[in-house]
Protein backbone atom coordinates (compact mmCIF):
# COMPACT_ATOMS: atom_id res chain seq x y z
CA UNK A 1 0.00 0.00 0.00
CA UNK A 2 2.80 2.33 0.89
CA UNK A 3 4.29 1.95 -2.51
CA UNK A 4 1.12 2.93 -4.29
CA UNK A 5 0.82 6.11 -2.30
CA UNK A 6 4.39 6.98 -3.04
CA UNK A 7 3.94 6.49 -6.74
CA UNK A 8 0.84 8.60 -6.72
CA UNK A 9 2.58 11.40 -4.91
CA UNK A 10 5.41 11.30 -7.42
CA UNK A 11 2.89 11.35 -10.18
CA UNK A 12 1.09 14.26 -8.68
CA UNK A 13 4.26 16.29 -8.80
CA UNK A 14 4.10 16.18 -12.57
CA UNK A 15 0.84 18.03 -12.74
CA UNK A 16 1.12 21.69 -12.02
CA UNK A 17 -2.59 22.21 -11.78
CA UNK A 18 -4.29 20.43 -8.94
CA UNK A 19 -1.11 19.32 -7.28
CA UNK A 20 -2.13 20.79 -3.97
CA UNK A 21 -5.55 19.26 -4.12
CA UNK A 22 -4.16 15.88 -4.93
CA UNK A 23 -1.67 16.03 -2.10
CA UNK A 24 -4.54 16.97 0.17
CA UNK A 25 -6.57 14.00 -0.87
CA UNK A 26 -3.64 11.66 -0.54
CA UNK A 27 -2.89 12.71 2.97
CA UNK A 28 -6.52 12.48 3.93
CA UNK A 29 -6.73 9.05 2.37
CA UNK A 30 -3.68 7.91 4.22
CA UNK A 31 -4.93 9.27 7.52
CA UNK A 32 -8.21 7.46 7.00
CA UNK A 33 -6.55 4.19 6.14
CA UNK A 34 -4.32 4.31 9.16
CA UNK A 35 -6.88 5.68 11.55
CA UNK A 36 -6.56 2.85 14.05
CA UNK A 37 -2.77 3.11 14.29
CA UNK A 38 -2.97 6.87 14.61
CA UNK A 39 -5.61 6.59 17.24
CA UNK A 40 -3.60 4.16 19.32
CA UNK A 41 -0.49 6.31 19.14
CA UNK A 42 -2.53 9.37 19.95
CA UNK A 43 -4.30 7.83 22.92
CA UNK A 44 -1.00 6.53 24.26
CA UNK A 45 0.70 9.91 24.11
CA UNK A 46 -2.29 11.80 25.45
CA UNK A 47 -2.62 9.39 28.35
CA UNK A 48 1.05 9.79 29.14
CA UNK A 49 0.59 13.54 29.19
CA UNK A 50 -2.49 13.23 31.36
CA UNK A 51 -0.67 11.13 33.91
CA UNK A 52 2.25 13.48 34.04
CA UNK A 53 0.71 16.93 33.75
CA UNK A 54 -2.89 16.62 34.80
CA UNK A 55 -2.46 14.41 37.86
CA UNK A 56 -4.28 16.95 39.98
CA UNK A 57 -7.22 17.13 37.61
CA UNK A 58 -7.91 13.46 36.93
CA UNK A 59 -9.18 12.79 40.41
CA UNK A 60 -11.50 15.74 40.62
CA UNK A 61 -12.65 16.06 37.03
CA UNK A 62 -13.74 13.42 34.63
CA UNK A 63 -11.04 13.02 32.05
CA UNK A 64 -12.78 10.00 30.73
CA UNK A 65 -11.70 7.73 27.91
CA UNK A 66 -14.89 8.78 26.22
CA UNK A 67 -13.76 12.38 25.95
CA UNK A 68 -10.48 11.26 24.42
CA UNK A 69 -12.26 9.06 21.88
CA UNK A 70 -14.64 11.82 20.96
CA UNK A 71 -11.79 14.30 20.65
CA UNK A 72 -9.87 12.12 18.21
CA UNK A 73 -12.88 11.16 16.13
CA UNK A 74 -13.86 14.77 15.74
CA UNK A 75 -10.34 15.64 14.66
CA UNK A 76 -10.33 12.97 11.96
CA UNK A 77 -13.78 13.98 10.86
CA UNK A 78 -12.73 17.57 10.43
CA UNK A 79 -9.56 16.68 8.61
CA UNK A 80 -11.83 14.95 6.12
CA UNK A 81 -13.87 18.08 5.71
CA UNK A 82 -10.77 20.25 5.13
CA UNK A 83 -12.69 22.81 7.10
CA UNK A 84 -12.85 23.12 10.85
CA UNK A 85 -15.90 25.29 11.13
CA UNK A 86 -18.08 22.87 9.22
CA UNK A 87 -21.15 21.79 11.22
CA UNK A 88 -19.68 23.33 14.40
CA UNK A 89 -19.32 20.05 16.27
CA UNK A 90 -15.66 20.64 17.05
CA UNK A 91 -16.43 24.05 18.49
CA UNK A 92 -19.18 22.57 20.58
CA UNK A 93 -16.85 19.90 21.87
CA UNK A 94 -14.20 22.45 22.84
CA UNK A 95 -16.76 24.61 24.58
CA UNK A 96 -18.05 21.61 26.46
CA UNK A 97 -14.55 20.59 27.55
CA UNK A 98 -13.66 24.10 28.68
CA UNK A 99 -16.93 24.57 30.52
CA UNK A 100 -16.44 21.41 32.55
CA UNK A 101 -13.28 23.04 33.87
CA UNK A 102 -10.75 20.95 31.99
CA UNK A 103 -7.53 22.84 31.39
CA UNK A 104 -6.81 24.39 28.02
CA UNK A 105 -3.53 22.51 27.86
CA UNK A 106 -5.41 19.25 27.49
CA UNK A 107 -6.83 20.48 24.19
CA UNK A 108 -3.65 22.11 22.90
CA UNK A 109 -1.61 19.06 23.83
CA UNK A 110 -4.18 16.81 22.13
CA UNK A 111 -3.86 18.80 18.93
CA UNK A 112 -0.09 18.84 19.06
CA UNK A 113 0.05 15.11 19.62
CA UNK A 114 -2.28 14.64 16.65
CA UNK A 115 0.07 16.66 14.48
CA UNK A 116 3.01 14.61 15.69
CA UNK A 117 1.49 11.19 15.11
CA UNK A 118 0.21 12.10 11.65
CA UNK A 119 3.57 13.51 10.63
CA UNK A 120 5.38 10.47 12.02
CA UNK A 121 3.25 8.24 9.88
CA UNK A 122 3.86 10.29 6.77
CA UNK A 123 7.59 10.54 7.42
CA UNK A 124 7.79 6.77 7.57
CA UNK A 125 6.33 6.42 4.12
CA UNK A 126 7.99 9.34 2.40
CA UNK A 127 11.67 10.18 2.09
CA UNK A 128 11.78 12.94 -0.48
CA UNK A 129 12.62 16.14 1.34
CA UNK A 130 10.70 18.51 -0.87
CA UNK A 131 7.59 16.49 -0.66
CA UNK A 132 7.94 16.11 3.07
CA UNK A 133 8.13 19.85 3.39
CA UNK A 134 4.96 20.17 1.36
CA UNK A 135 3.25 17.62 3.57
CA UNK A 136 4.38 19.48 6.69
CA UNK A 137 2.96 22.71 5.37
CA UNK A 138 -0.24 20.99 4.45
CA UNK A 139 -0.76 19.42 7.85
CA UNK A 140 0.10 22.71 9.51
CA UNK A 141 -2.49 24.51 7.45
CA UNK A 142 -5.14 22.09 8.72
CA UNK A 143 -4.22 21.98 12.34
CA UNK A 144 -3.16 25.57 12.97
CA UNK A 145 -6.64 27.04 12.45
CA UNK A 146 -8.07 24.49 14.88
CA UNK A 147 -5.43 25.37 17.44
CA UNK A 148 -6.05 29.07 16.98
CA UNK A 149 -9.74 28.51 17.34
CA UNK A 150 -9.32 26.63 20.60
CA UNK A 151 -7.16 29.35 22.11
CA UNK A 152 -9.51 32.05 20.87
CA UNK A 153 -12.54 30.28 22.33
CA UNK A 154 -10.88 29.72 25.64
CA UNK A 155 -9.67 33.28 25.98
CA UNK A 156 -13.13 34.51 25.07
CA UNK A 157 -14.64 32.43 27.84
CA UNK A 158 -12.13 33.92 30.27
CA UNK A 159 -12.60 37.46 29.09
CA UNK A 160 -16.34 37.10 29.46
CA UNK A 161 -16.04 35.69 32.97
CA UNK A 162 -13.63 38.41 34.03
CA UNK A 163 -15.79 41.20 32.64
CA UNK A 164 -18.94 39.80 34.26
CA UNK A 165 -17.16 39.55 37.58
CA UNK A 166 -15.73 43.01 37.20
CA UNK A 167 -19.19 44.50 36.67
CA UNK A 168 -20.56 42.50 39.58
CA UNK A 169 -17.71 43.72 41.75
CA UNK A 170 -18.21 47.33 40.71
CA UNK A 171 -21.88 47.11 41.56
CA UNK A 172 -20.97 45.91 45.03
CA UNK A 173 -18.03 48.18 45.56
CA UNK A 174 -19.46 51.45 46.86
CA UNK A 175 -23.18 51.50 47.63
CA UNK A 176 -24.66 54.49 49.39
CA UNK A 177 -27.72 53.57 51.43
CA UNK A 178 -30.16 56.17 52.75
CA UNK A 179 -31.10 55.02 56.24
CA UNK A 180 -32.97 57.82 57.99
CA UNK A 181 -34.04 61.21 56.81
CA UNK A 182 -30.88 63.08 55.77
CA UNK A 183 -28.64 60.23 56.91
CA UNK A 184 -26.89 57.80 54.56
CA UNK A 185 -24.39 55.02 55.10
CA UNK A 186 -21.65 53.74 52.83
CA UNK A 187 -20.37 50.37 54.00
CA UNK A 188 -16.99 49.48 52.52
CA UNK A 189 -15.82 45.88 52.40
CA UNK A 190 -12.55 44.61 51.00
CA UNK A 191 -9.43 46.22 49.62
CA UNK A 192 -9.61 49.66 48.10
CA UNK A 193 -7.67 50.36 44.92
CA UNK A 194 -7.53 53.53 42.85
CA UNK A 195 -10.45 52.57 40.64
CA UNK A 196 -12.65 51.81 43.60
CA UNK A 197 -11.55 54.95 45.39
CA UNK A 198 -12.75 56.99 42.43
CA UNK A 199 -16.09 55.20 42.52
CA UNK A 200 -16.44 55.79 46.25
CA UNK A 201 -15.94 59.51 45.73
CA UNK A 202 -18.44 59.66 42.86
CA UNK A 203 -21.16 57.63 44.58
CA UNK A 204 -20.68 59.52 47.80
CA UNK A 205 -21.10 62.94 46.20
CA UNK A 206 -23.95 61.91 43.90
CA UNK A 207 -25.72 60.21 46.79
CA UNK A 208 -25.36 63.21 49.06
CA UNK A 209 -27.17 65.33 46.48
CA UNK A 210 -29.71 62.67 45.53
CA UNK A 211 -30.80 61.77 49.07
CA UNK A 212 -30.19 65.25 50.48
CA UNK A 213 -27.98 63.73 53.12
CA UNK A 214 -26.77 65.99 55.86
CA UNK A 215 -24.66 63.27 57.35
CA UNK A 216 -22.89 60.41 55.58
CA UNK A 217 -21.35 57.57 57.55
CA UNK A 218 -18.45 55.76 55.89
CA UNK A 219 -18.08 52.36 57.51
CA UNK A 220 -14.61 50.80 57.12
CA UNK A 221 -15.19 47.77 59.35
CA UNK A 222 -14.64 45.48 56.37
CA UNK A 223 -11.53 47.20 55.00
CA UNK A 224 -8.58 44.97 55.93
CA UNK A 225 -5.78 47.51 55.58
CA UNK A 226 -5.83 51.26 55.91
CA UNK A 227 -2.58 52.54 54.48
CA UNK A 228 -1.68 56.08 53.45
CA UNK A 229 -3.34 55.66 50.05
CA UNK A 230 -6.67 54.51 51.49
CA UNK A 231 -6.52 57.19 54.18
CA UNK A 232 -5.74 59.80 51.58
CA UNK A 233 -8.77 58.84 49.51
CA UNK A 234 -11.04 58.85 52.54
CA UNK A 235 -9.76 62.26 53.59
CA UNK A 236 -10.37 63.60 50.09
CA UNK A 237 -13.87 62.12 49.97
CA UNK A 238 -14.74 63.56 53.38
CA UNK A 239 -13.36 66.91 52.33
CA UNK A 240 -15.48 66.91 49.18
CA UNK A 241 -18.58 66.04 51.22
CA UNK A 242 -17.76 68.94 53.53
CA UNK A 243 -17.67 71.26 50.52
CA UNK A 244 -21.24 70.22 49.72
CA UNK A 245 -22.21 71.36 53.18
CA UNK A 246 -22.68 67.92 54.68
CA UNK A 247 -20.81 66.09 57.38
CA UNK A 248 -18.89 62.87 56.90
CA UNK A 249 -18.35 60.54 59.84
CA UNK A 250 -15.81 57.74 59.60
CA UNK A 251 -16.96 54.69 61.54
CA UNK A 252 -15.83 51.10 62.08
CA UNK A 253 -12.26 51.90 63.07
CA UNK A 254 -10.87 48.80 64.71
CA UNK A 255 -8.26 49.22 67.49
CA UNK A 256 -5.41 47.83 65.39
CA UNK A 257 -6.34 50.13 62.51
CA UNK A 258 -6.37 53.08 64.91
CA UNK A 259 -2.84 52.18 65.99
CA UNK A 260 -1.50 51.87 62.47
CA UNK A 261 -3.10 55.17 61.47
CA UNK A 262 -1.38 56.86 64.41
CA UNK A 263 1.96 55.20 63.57
CA UNK A 264 1.68 56.31 59.98
CA UNK A 265 1.10 59.82 61.27
CA UNK A 266 -2.13 60.35 59.36
CA UNK A 267 -4.22 63.27 60.51
CA UNK A 268 -7.90 62.37 60.56
CA UNK A 269 -8.93 65.23 62.82
CA UNK A 270 -10.73 67.12 60.03
CA UNK A 271 -13.87 65.06 60.50
CA UNK A 272 -15.47 63.08 63.34
CA UNK A 273 -14.60 59.39 63.70
CA UNK A 274 -16.32 56.70 65.75
CA UNK A 275 -15.46 53.13 66.60
CA UNK A 276 -18.77 51.57 65.55
CA UNK A 277 -21.58 52.25 63.13
CA UNK A 278 -24.00 52.42 66.06
CA UNK A 279 -22.10 55.25 67.75
CA UNK A 280 -21.79 57.02 64.44
CA UNK A 281 -25.52 56.72 63.88
CA UNK A 282 -26.27 58.19 67.33
CA UNK A 283 -23.99 61.07 66.47
CA UNK A 284 -25.67 61.52 63.10
CA UNK A 285 -29.14 61.63 64.67
CA UNK A 286 -27.91 64.28 67.05
CA UNK A 287 -26.51 66.41 64.24
CA UNK A 288 -29.76 66.18 62.26
CA UNK A 289 -31.90 66.83 65.36
CA UNK A 290 -33.65 63.50 65.19
CA UNK A 291 -34.42 60.96 67.86
CA UNK A 292 -35.32 57.30 67.92
CA UNK A 293 -38.36 56.84 70.12
CA UNK A 294 -39.39 53.42 71.28
CA UNK A 295 -43.08 52.58 71.48
CA UNK A 296 -43.07 51.23 74.98
CA UNK B 1 12.37 27.99 59.01
CA UNK B 2 14.27 30.01 56.42
CA UNK B 3 11.76 29.95 53.63
CA UNK B 4 11.69 33.19 51.74
CA UNK B 5 8.60 34.09 49.79
CA UNK B 6 8.49 36.73 47.14
CA UNK B 7 5.67 38.45 45.33
CA UNK B 8 6.23 40.27 42.05
CA UNK B 9 4.63 43.69 42.08
CA UNK B 10 3.43 44.87 38.68
CA UNK B 11 -0.10 46.14 39.31
CA UNK B 12 -2.43 47.12 42.11
CA UNK B 13 -3.69 43.59 42.60
CA UNK B 14 -0.19 42.37 43.35
CA UNK B 15 -0.14 44.75 46.29
CA UNK B 16 -3.09 42.85 47.72
CA UNK B 17 -1.39 39.48 47.24
CA UNK B 18 1.84 40.74 48.83
CA UNK B 19 -0.22 41.93 51.78
CA UNK B 20 -2.02 38.62 52.11
CA UNK B 21 1.25 36.71 52.05
CA UNK B 22 2.63 38.98 54.78
CA UNK B 23 -0.47 38.61 56.91
CA UNK B 24 -0.41 34.82 56.64
CA UNK B 25 3.28 34.61 57.53
CA UNK B 26 2.86 37.02 60.44
CA UNK B 27 -0.06 34.98 61.72
CA UNK B 28 1.95 31.78 61.44
CA UNK B 29 4.83 33.26 63.42
CA UNK B 30 2.44 34.20 66.21
CA UNK B 31 2.21 37.97 65.81
CA UNK B 32 -0.81 39.54 67.50
CA UNK B 33 -3.60 41.41 65.77
CA UNK B 34 -2.03 44.83 66.08
CA UNK B 35 1.37 43.72 64.82
CA UNK B 36 -0.27 41.85 61.95
CA UNK B 37 -1.99 45.08 60.96
CA UNK B 38 1.31 46.97 61.26
CA UNK B 39 3.15 44.45 59.10
CA UNK B 40 0.47 44.32 56.42
CA UNK B 41 0.22 48.09 56.33
CA UNK B 42 4.00 48.39 55.98
CA UNK B 43 3.97 45.86 53.12
CA UNK B 44 1.14 47.77 51.52
CA UNK B 45 3.13 51.03 51.64
CA UNK B 46 6.30 49.46 50.28
CA UNK B 47 4.46 47.60 47.52
CA UNK B 48 2.58 50.72 46.54
CA UNK B 49 5.82 52.68 46.33
CA UNK B 50 7.17 50.06 43.94
CA UNK B 51 4.01 50.23 41.86
CA UNK B 52 3.90 54.02 41.82
CA UNK B 53 7.55 54.94 41.35
CA UNK B 54 9.40 51.95 39.90
CA UNK B 55 6.59 50.32 37.93
CA UNK B 56 7.73 46.85 38.87
CA UNK B 57 9.73 45.10 41.51
CA UNK B 58 9.24 42.55 44.22
CA UNK B 59 8.45 42.16 47.87
CA UNK B 60 10.19 39.37 49.74
CA UNK B 61 9.08 38.28 53.16
CA UNK B 62 11.13 36.01 55.37
CA UNK B 63 10.93 34.79 58.93
CA UNK B 64 14.18 35.41 60.79
CA UNK B 65 15.70 33.91 63.89
CA UNK B 66 18.63 35.63 65.62
CA UNK B 67 19.81 33.79 68.70
CA UNK B 68 16.31 32.69 69.50
CA UNK B 69 14.84 36.07 68.79
CA UNK B 70 12.18 35.67 66.15
CA UNK B 71 10.91 38.17 63.69
CA UNK B 72 9.75 38.92 60.20
CA UNK B 73 11.72 40.80 57.59
CA UNK B 74 10.23 42.53 54.60
CA UNK B 75 12.50 43.39 51.71
CA UNK B 76 11.27 45.59 48.87
CA UNK B 77 13.42 45.50 45.74
CA UNK B 78 13.15 47.36 42.51
CA UNK B 79 15.25 48.51 39.58
CA UNK B 80 13.42 51.78 39.31
CA UNK B 81 14.68 55.36 39.11
CA UNK B 82 16.02 55.34 42.66
CA UNK B 83 15.50 57.99 45.30
CA UNK B 84 17.42 61.23 44.87
CA UNK B 85 16.93 62.66 48.33
CA UNK B 86 16.62 59.92 50.89
CA UNK B 87 16.73 62.40 53.77
CA UNK B 88 13.72 64.18 52.33
CA UNK B 89 11.55 61.12 51.69
CA UNK B 90 12.03 60.18 55.32
CA UNK B 91 10.46 63.47 56.36
CA UNK B 92 6.75 63.47 57.12
CA UNK B 93 4.66 65.19 54.52
CA UNK B 94 7.16 65.08 51.68
CA UNK B 95 5.55 63.68 48.56
CA UNK B 96 6.18 63.74 44.84
CA UNK B 97 2.94 62.05 43.87
CA UNK B 98 0.34 64.18 45.62
CA UNK B 99 -0.16 61.63 48.38
CA UNK B 100 0.08 62.19 52.11
CA UNK B 101 3.83 61.79 52.23
CA UNK B 102 3.55 59.48 55.22
CA UNK B 103 4.57 56.22 53.50
CA UNK B 104 8.26 55.68 54.24
CA UNK B 105 8.45 57.49 57.59
CA UNK B 106 5.27 55.62 58.47
CA UNK B 107 6.82 52.26 57.63
CA UNK B 108 9.82 53.16 59.78
CA UNK B 109 7.49 53.84 62.73
CA UNK B 110 5.37 50.74 62.09
CA UNK B 111 8.40 48.42 62.10
CA UNK B 112 11.27 47.93 64.56
CA UNK B 113 14.19 48.13 62.18
CA UNK B 114 14.41 49.96 58.92
CA UNK B 115 17.09 50.46 56.30
CA UNK B 116 17.06 51.96 52.87
CA UNK B 117 19.59 51.83 50.08
CA UNK B 118 19.04 53.57 46.83
CA UNK B 119 21.12 54.48 43.82
CA UNK B 120 19.76 56.87 41.25
CA UNK B 121 18.91 55.07 37.99
CA UNK B 122 19.83 51.69 39.49
CA UNK B 123 17.17 50.90 42.00
CA UNK B 124 16.08 50.81 45.60
CA UNK B 125 16.23 48.22 48.33
CA UNK B 126 14.30 48.75 51.50
CA UNK B 127 14.40 46.32 54.35
CA UNK B 128 12.23 46.43 57.45
CA UNK B 129 12.03 44.05 60.37
CA UNK B 130 9.47 43.46 63.07
CA UNK B 131 10.49 41.44 66.13
CA UNK B 132 8.18 39.04 67.88
CA UNK B 133 7.72 40.06 71.49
Amino acid sequence: MQKIIRNEIIESKLYVVGVQEKLDNLIVQMINENQETLKNHWLKEVNLFKEKELAGYTTTLKLSEETDQQFFELLIKHINYHDISKDGTLDQFFDQVLHTGLPLKYLTQGLQVARRVILNLLVETESDKEKLAAVYREIDSWLDPILNRVIENSSQIWERTVSIQKTALLELSAPLIPVFKNISVMPLIGSIDTERAKLIMENLLNGVIKYRSEVVLIDITGVPVVDTMVAHHIIQAADAVRLLGSTCILVGIRPEIAQTIVSLGIDLSLFPTKSTLQKGMENALEITNQQLISNE
Amino acid sequence: MDIQSCVEVRNEWDIVSARQLGRNMAKELGFGNVDQARITTAISELARNIYLYAGRGKICIEPIDQLGRKGLRIVALDNGPGIREIRKVMEDGYTTSGGLGAGLPGVKRLMDEFSIESTVDVGTEISATKWLR
